[in-house]
């Protein structure tokens, strides 16, 4: 029961993100590009607050897997760089936390890429 | 022949009023659902390695999640089954970081043809570039911010 | 003779014969059976989808001049334009050829340019035998004007699809056949401050009513005149607007009217939105469908106006509105 709670909050909350994506997709004239930028920045806001831990304990994947949670990792990167080595970490810390998430974008992007070929649409 | 003024705005506002109309439920129940389906299965992997390696600590938990969604969408874009989803889902498939990965997969995996080096590396970050820049940049104002407050 | 901005043919130039290849999801589309061939794919083995272009190109005019029993040295000059950079498709596929090659461009109303540029040079007297032709394919347009295409981005209501084909006319001097290009009216660049990218069919309409309204006052016509006028790729919601703007300059098009984008797909099933465009598009349907029927004598007197979008690949990024031309071409079967 507690297992099916959870993957219900998950997919609930994850959805809801991804639907606030879609109104700025029918609404604006907001591209792919823009709209990654605009949820990335939202997370990395809501972590600079604090407000972004409370609903990552709710919703866990649902926060996370969203590119929101992207952007809350790097503001957390940054803000525990800052505790950790000052200013060294204020400018080090975000990029830290995001490294995994961009080296494998990276490597993986860089596979695929020599091995596949483009499809007929 | 340039159109200005009140002329330009009569006709903008006509063309606006006789646009085919998105169809708003569809598309906002279709992305609200994939985007879910999308964070189960992030949940899920999550789970898994939780289960088989208790030893790990969440940042390493959530950062293998991570890598292996992102190979996954790596996997799906190469064999031009993503793009399918994301005209079926729209944001649903865009907002998850899956959006992301795919970003930096699909315009590699097209620039093949203008050789590895200047192809493929060249244009990885034509879409996803914007992220990583402002990603990046406003987690230095962050922290900047944070040991600024901490020094005063 | 030219009056205002149509050149009326002194003696109308011949469209001696047509020559089409079809993508695969032209080829499933409702004129599959009017294509001279069709493609069971769209990469043809070749390295890029570029090349795959190049390749469809030089098949189109090869095949005509074989059926036509023709060699290279019987045409004067090919006439064409593609949707790539720099026309470069066009250009390698030039170089297959030992024919004078004059290069074109006005987006997908390159083939109406192409009509009437070759028909004037035709009736002018310099040249006898000239080919008229235009390519476009949908993953060469669509990495170049617009996403990378394995890029899972969703669809809007008002896009259209970028037709994947080839296809020439051959002109000639003498009297092969009765299908003859009658009066020719040049557009120009009209532009009503669309600034959506997505709204091609918007930022066309007024193009194409601008050019038929002349051609109308030039030619003392009215719509009925016509047994068939059908425009480039204005798609669903762009032909409704052309419509209404037209009948503001007081000319009606009825159920003679249509549109190329809305014809060679099937809207239903092939889910295209607003329907085909590209410098091909107009070009496939008027070589295969509506050149087979003027040939039978369905129809006998059509108004053809290919439609193009004049941007650039930095020109929405940069602010710019999207300007639009369309030519209008008199081809009547005498």
């Amino acid at each position: 029961m507690e297992i099916f709670l959870t993957y219900l909050k998950v997919f609930v909350i994850g959805g809801f993100v991804c639907l606030l994506g879609q109104l700025l997709i029918n609404f604006t004239k907001l591209t792919s590009a823009r709209i990654l930028v605009v949820f990335l920045l939202l997370g990395l806001v809501l972590e600079s607050v604090g407000l972004f831990e409370p609903i990552k304990q709710f919703a866990k994947a649902g926060a996370t897997i969203p590119i929101t949670g992207f952007g809350a990792n790097l503001a957390r990167g940054a803000i525990e760089g800052v505790k950790e080595k000052g200013l060294f970490g204020a400018l080090t810390g975000g990029i830290q936390a995001g490294a995994m998430g961009i080296s494998i974008a990276i490597f993986v992007g860089f596979v695929i890429a020599l091995v596949s070929r483009p499809h007929t649409k | 022949m340039k159109l200005e003024g009140n002329e330009k705005k009569e006709y903008l506002d006509f063309v606006r009023k006789n646009s085919p109309r998105t169809k708003h439920l569809n598309t906002l129940i279709k992305a609200f659902v994939l985007g879910g389906i999308i964070c189960c299965i992030g949940q899920g992997i999550s789970d898994l390695i939780r289960h088989f390696f208790p030893v790990y600590d969440e940042k390493t938990v959530s950062g293998y999640t991570l890598t292996i969604i992102i190979i996954i969408t790596g996997i799906l874009t190469g064999f031009g089954i993503y793009d399918k989803i994301g005209n079926w889902g729209g944001a649903g498939s865009i907002v998850p970081i899956t959006g992301f990965a795919n970003s930096i997969v699909s315009p590699a995996i097209e620039r093949k043809t203008e050789g590895v080096v200047l192809g493929v590396c060249d244009n990885m970050f034509t879409i996803a570039g914007p992220v990583i820049v402002i990603g990046i940049s406003a987690s230095i104002v962050v922290g900047l911010i944070y040991w600024l407050i901490g020094v005063l | 003779m030219m009056k205002n901005r149509t050149i009326f043919f002194q003696k109308p130039v011949c469209i001696a014969e047509t020559a089409t290849i079809a993508g695969p999801k032209e080829g499933e589309g409702p004129l599959r059976n009017y294509f001279h061939n069709i493609l069971s794919n769209d990469i043809l083995g070749q390295k890029s989808f570029e090349r795959a272009e190049i390749k469809m190109h030089i098949y189109v005019i090869k095949n005509l001049l074989n059926r036509m029993r023709l060699t290279e040295d019987d045409i004067d000059c090919v006439f064409c334009g593609d949707l790539l950079d720099e026309i470069i498709g066009c250009n390698y596929t030039m170089r297959e050829f030992d024919i004078p090659f004059m290069g074109l461009y006005n987006a997908c109303a390159t083939f109406g340019e192409a009509l009437i540029i070759g028909s004037t040079m035709i009736n002018a007297g310099y040249m006898k035998k000239v080919i008229c032709s235009t390519t476009s394919h949908f993953s060469t347009a669509e990495r170049q004007y617009r996403y990378p295409l394995e890029l899972g981005s969703q669809r809007t209501p008002l896009s259209q699809w970028t037709v994947t084909g080839a296809g020439c006319s051959l002109l000639t001097a003498d009297d092969t056949s009765r299908i003859k290009i009658v009066a020719g009216t040049l557009g120009r660049v009209v532009d009503y401050g669309v600034a959506d990218a997505n709204d091609m069919g918007a930022a066309m309409a007024p193009a194409a009513m601008d050019t038929i309204v002349a051609h109308f006052k030039d030619t003392g016509r009215n719509p009925d005149y016509y047994d068939l006028i059908v425009t480039g790729d204005l798609g669903h919601s762009g032909s409704r607007i052309l419509q209404k703007l037209v009948k503001d300059k007081g000319y009606d098009l009825g159920d003679n009217y249509t549109d190329c984008g809305i014809l060679i797909y099937n809207r239903e099933g092939q889910d295209v939105m607003q329907g085909g465009s590209g410098a091909c598009c107009c070009n496939l349907v008027f070589n295969s469908y509506i050149y087979s029927q003027l040939k039978r004598g369905k129809l006998k007197k059509v108004l053809f106006i290919p439609t193009g979008a004049l941007v650039s690949k930095v020109s929405s990024l940069q602010g710019e509105t999207i300007p639009a031309i369309a030519h209008a071409v008199d081809i009547e079967v005498l």
